[in-house]
């Protein structure tokens, strides 16, 4: 184990260096390498040449290349503009500081490697109580300056250096995997017993942070502390390589080739030490592993394709951690992550912005766990459903929107494996009353569709081209998409044959009595539901916590998303109208630019005209983007709350109706004992009867409602799940919108930038 | 976290003389007014001490300006514009609004409105003292009004200067003086200028006085629109938040992180709004003003030609008349002599102004993109 890992006399070098390295790595490369997918050469070798170095200091600690990187930090650091410390600082640990302490204690250790020239200061960080929150604000404040500022600098460095000795770095590489594997198997094997990955990673720890061990109090935490930080440091050669198979093994899936290069090389001899115990290793490790499980998986995309449920769910556990530990584990590495996205080649724009994305890329780490779960997903049901080609038929009032839904699936219980239905809007909503009539009492959340808007569709109708009816149809269009979507990603669902019905028969029965649904009824009927709930659950006594505190959950979130909704709907306006009078603005430059006589002052006027016109659309965008990437994901999960209550209101249907059949059950026994006493045995036998009619009726009832019961509880778990999944997903696309928009911006700037400079 | 590196004068680009050097060292905001702490170096003999502060406030500034407006002597000059009435009015509503909403609200919230509008009030508190700043600074600058007595008394008489502010009949005739003043100048306007040059800035500031107006305007409102976008970020950042401490789920800490970024860009939203209020649409505001002053120099300037060929004729005709001749010949010398005085330079201070403007311009443009990459690039 030792010979892995660096003397602890010297762990600072360690530290210091390898994080540094690393860090500037994802910093140059990850945003777009997660949303493009060309591989291209340059950015293969690259991240490999920083895996050089952080496997170097694993497996030997080489002290003169870490001190000659270290070097490098110290130089940058020293050059780094201080000026807005702070905004940096939040942009790359951004994420953690609000997170429990591991994560300042992680994001200390990471700042102790990069601050290396400030060993003294570093350890005063660490050596402040983890526990304290604050003492991470605090930290803050004193590491940005040392830490990011330099990561932002030293980035920009590696990515020169990089871009000009890729075939170099890609032969270095291989040499330290092979030292790091002729150590890394023991270590492997010290890991199998079932603690696995907290006790290895305990010794790893002690071995390696001795001191700033020691200088904490033994607190609890330490052991998750360290873990956290030694994964970190160390977790991504083992974790990459060691536990990739582990998530192969049990599957049975090949290794892929695609990754071979790096990763399963390595990974190879390991495996066989892993694969002893894979389901133990992995449910103990659900937590800390799941770095590795996301990169691998990220390299591996497509086959680690179907999990089990079981393994869902750690992912789903797992995905807090993961998006806790990404930060610096990306930084530290994104070896595996390049290859495994197969990076664009950075391009000068996006480099620039890239230092500054550091936590959005955290994110995006999620978002890869997520697309690849999402996979999963979708190789379980094997379906995709798109609507589109809204179209207008008929005239006037009678107008109606039809749409095209398109089904893609190779699954047996289709006809087809493509085909083409067109609905109209009540053919939706008709298909929601079926499956909420037949699966609602019985305890599935029916994702429900869209609204009807009575203004929204007049103004169709009536045949308004304005922007704001294409607004409404597209919205609309969207929003019955996911609604599909949703139906068939739920495995009940999709097989009830109303919905392949949908899905296939060209001529549906004409839908009615959708008219109840419209708009303010829909409200209405789910509020109504709420009030029944609510009441109801006075009345039940509830004796079941978890649907107790769901139910306030529900209530709650349902409040929140509300308000959330009215407000995200507000910053839509305003960007509207941010939008509107910038574009006022750019004529008026524009004018005032024309007026102006001096010739270079007038062109830099029109100049910013032409920014500022720029602008207005970059605006608009982002109202777009806020609309459909935000607000509307929070009026879907309004709805879907809606649902959620829906289902607990038919639990409680079925325990009233269970407790209604043992009141009657209890009267007729009643009556059973007045008859015995009264002794009339003509009577007493048609009670008797009756009293075992009402006992299968109680029985029956009662497991109906168990049924429904874990029924219900299984729906929420998946919808918390879902909800989950769709939140990541949908919020960092958002934010990406919002990336690039600021890459636009900056590239829009900076070509103003020169004319500005040219007046004089 | 300041922003700004404080209310330097940004908005003209002065030569600075260390003869004279004027600053404004401190601000102190009261009720309804603002105490300038004038700050004053000089080597000029006509002050008893080389560095002296006297406080003054905003009425005190326009006194200065009104009397160098009514001064004949300067007519041939542009007045630094006076600068704006300081108004805290909207942020103190808005104060108060959020005192009244506090019920409303969870502390945390709270406490980050209160917050913003306390920066938002201290950002109109340095904009008031810079432009304040700014006019004292032009006048110090200038060759002739530097010497002002007036001036000098500003600067140096360490009592109030017991000015008031005009009561309502002053302020009634002010504006009838302006709607006569308006009339003229537009009677004025049309007489055909004998000099290409002042014929050429005359359409010039028409113009681009009118289009600075226009794009200061609508600067004002796309600042107002972006300010507000980023109080909706802000609000849906706490929203996040609020969700993140109730969620039970995994999602809780994603939404937390959400809140964050969320946070962050409203942080960078409100800067570049910040930060295109200061060096955008002050910037305009400012020769908004400017120009005014420039136009009504070149008002000056064409009253006294017309005057000058008012007398002229007069001359004429009392020649043929042979009558009062020697009373128009003074009257058609003096204005000849006030005339060709006002030209000689005005002239001289257009071309200033121009080189003023568009080194006024570059700085703020330049700034203005700096600070625009800098806020992207922070995201």
């Amino acid at each position: 184990m030792d010979t892995t890992l660096p003397p602890a006399s010297q762990p600072s070098d360690v530290l210091m260096e390898p994080p540094s390295d690393l860090m500037n790595d994802p910093l140059i490369e990850p945003f777009s390498s997660l949303t493009e997918n060309k591989p291209t050469s340059k950015i293969v070798s690259e991240p490999s040449d920083d895996f050089v170095d952080l496997t170097n200091n694993l497996a030997d600690s080489p002290e003169d290349a870490a001190e000659s990187v270290l070097a490098d930090v110290a130089i940058d650091t020293t050059e780094i503009p201080l000026d807005e410390p702070s905004d940096d600082f939040v942009d790359i640990f951004g994420g953690e500081t609000e997170a429990p302490r591991e994560e300042v204690v992680i994001a200390n250790v990471t700042v102790k490697a990069a601050a290396a020239a400030d060993k003294s200061e570093v350890t005063s960080d660490v050596t402040d109580p983890p526990g304290d929150l604050k003492t991470g604000s605090d930290f803050e404040q004193e590491a940005n300056e040392t830490a990011t500022d330099s990561i932002i600098d030293l980035s920009d460095d590696l990515l020169s250096s990089n871009a000009q000795k890729p075939p170099l770095a890609s032969d270095q590489f291989v040499d330290p995997l092979v030292d790091f594997l002729s150590d890394a198997p023991p270590a492997a094997d010290a890991k199998i017993p079932s603690r696995a990955t907290v006790d290895l990673f305990e010794d790893e720890g002690n071995d390696l942070f001795t001191e700033p061990r020691q200088t904490k109090s033994a607190k609890q935490q330490q052991k998750s502390l360290f873990g956290e930080a030694d994964e970190d440091l160390f977790g991504e050669p083992l974790g990459a390589t060691t536990k990739k198979p582990v998530i192969k093994e049990p599957k049975g899936k090949p290794v892929p080739t695609k990754a071979a290069r790096d990763v399963s090389n390595m990974g190879g001899p390991l495996q066989d030490g892993y694969t002893a115990e894979p389901a133990d290793i992995f449910s103990e490790e659900a937590v800390t592993t799941v770095p590795s499980i996301k990169k691998t998986s990220a390299v591996n995309s497509k086959t680690n394709g179907v999990h089990s449920e079981e393994d869902t769910d750690i992912f789903a556990e797992a995905t807090v951690e993961l998006s806790l530990d990404s930060p610096q584990e990306e930084r530290k590495k994104g070896v595996p992550a390049v290859p495994s996205a197969s990076a664009p080649s950075v391009s000068a724009a996006t480099s620039l912005a890239k230092p500054q994305s550091a936590s959005l890329e955290e994110l995006d780490d999620d978002e890869e766990e997520e697309e690849e779960e999402e996979e999963e997903q979708e190789d379980k049901f094997d379906i995709s459903i798109s609507v589109k080609d809204p179209e207008k038929i008929g005239d006037g009032m009678n107008a109606y929107m039809a749409y095209k839904v398109t089904t893609q699936t190779p699954l047996p219980m289709f006809r087809n494996k493509t085909f083409t239905v067109r609905r109209r809007f009540s053919d939706f909503l008709g298909l929601y009353e079926k499956l909420s009539e037949k699966h609602g009492p019985n305890g599935f959340i029916v994702p429900p569709p869209p609204e009807k808007s009575i203004l929204g569709m007049t103004k169709v109708k009536v045949g308004k081209e304005d922007s704001s009816s294409a607004d409404f149809v597209e919205r609309r269009r969207a929003a019955l998409e996911r609604y599909l979507q949703r139906i068939v990603h739920h495995p009940s669902l999709l097989q009830d044959p109303d919905v392949r019905e949908f899905l296939e028969r060209e001529e549906l029965p004409r839908a009615v009595g959708t008219q109840a649904l419209s708009g303010a009824g829909f409200l209405k009927m789910i509020n109504k539901a709420t009030d029944a709930v609510s009441k109801m659950t006075i009345k039940m006594n509830e004796s079941d916590v978890w649907f107790e505190e769901k139910l306030q959950e529900v209530e709650s979130a349902d409040q929140q998303f509300r308000k959330l909704h009215v407000l995200v709907e507000s910053l839509v306006v305003h960007r509207k109208e941010l939008s509107l009078n910038t574009a006022s603005f750019a004529k008026s430059t524009a004018m005032l630019g024309s007026a102006e006589d001096n010739t270079a002052l007038s062109r830099a006027l029109s100049q910013l005209a032409e920014v500022e016109d720029k602008m207005e659309q970059l605006h608009q965008d982002q109202a777009t983007n806020d609309t459909f990437n935000f607000a509307e994901l929070i009026a879907d999960y309004i709805r879907l709350l809606g649902s959620v209550r829906g289902s607990f209101d038919h639990r409680m249907k079925a325990w009233q109706r269970w407790q209604d059949a043992q009141a009657a059950l209890q009267k007729k026994r009643e009556t059973e004992a007045k008859l015995l006493w009264a002794n009339k045995p003509d009577k007493l036998q048609l009670v008797k009867e009756e009293i075992a009619e009402w006992e299968v009726k109680v029985t029956q009832y009662e497991r109906d409602f168990d049924r429904v019961t874990a029924t219900v509880r299984k729906e929420v778990v998946r919808f918390d799940k879902e909800k989950a999944r769709n939140f990541k997903r949908e919020i960092i696309n958002y934010l990406e919108c919002l990336l690039q928009s600021q890459q636009q911006l900056i590239k829009y700037w900076e070509a103003f930038l020169p004319e500005a400079k040219a007046i004089a | 976290g300041e922003p700004h590196p404080g209310p330097r004068a940004v908005n003209v680009d002065l030569q600075t003389d260390a003869t004279l050097q004027v600053d404004i060292s401190d601000a102190l905001s009261e009720r309804d007014k603002v105490k300038f702490t004038v700050h004053t170096k000089s080597t000029l003999p006509n002050f008893k001490q080389n560095e002296f502060s006297v406080v003054r406030q905003h009425e005190e500034f326009i006194w200065l300006h009104d009397s160098f407006v009514e001064n004949e002597e300067y007519a041939g000059y542009i007045i630094p514009p006076a600068p704006p009435r300081p108004d805290f009015d909207a942020s103190r509503e808005k104060l108060q609004k959020l005192g009244e909403g506090e019920g409303s609200m969870t502390k945390e919230e709270f406490t980050k409105m209160k917050q913003e509008l306390e920066a938002e009030y201290l950002a109109i508190f340095k904009k008031t003292v810079a432009m304040h700043e700014v006019f004292l600074c032009r006048v110090a600058a200038h060759p002739v009004l530097r010497k002002d007595l007036n001036f000098h008394v500003f600067l140096e008489y360490n009592q109030d200067l017991s000015v008031r502010g005009k009561n309502k009949k002053e302020k009634l005739e002010d504006f009838f003086k302006n709607v006569v003043k308006s009339a003229d100048g537009v009677l004025v306007a049309g007489v055909k200028d004998v000099d290409d040059f002042f014929e050429h800035e005359k359409t010039f500031l028409l113009e681009y006085h009118n289009r600075v107006k226009d794009a200061s305007a609508k600067s004002d409102r796309m600042i107002r629109s972006h300010k507000n976008a980023a109080d909706d970020i802000n609000r849906i950042a706490s929203s996040l938040y609020t969700l993140g401490t109730q969620d039970s789920t995994d999602l809780c800490k994603f939404f937390l992180k959400v809140s964050e970024l969320f946070e962050k860009t409203r942080k960078i939203e409100s800067r570049v709004a910040a930060d295109e209020d200061l060096k955008l649409a002050d910037l305009l505001k400012y020769y908004l003003r400017e120009s005014q002053a420039a136009k009504d120099l070149l008002y000056r300037r064409s009253r006294a030609l017309v005057d000058y060929e008012n007398a002229n004729k007069a001359l004429d005709k009392a020649r043929a008349k042979n009558r009062d001749v020697l009373q128009a010949e003074t009257s058609q010398q003096l204005c000849c002599h006030k005339f060709e005085k006002i030209s000689e330079s005005a002239k001289q201070e257009l071309i200033d102004f121009k080189t003023r403007r568009v080194a006024a311009f570059r700085k703020n443009l330049v700034e203005l993109a700096e600070l625009e990459l800098k806020h992207a690039k922070v995201t």
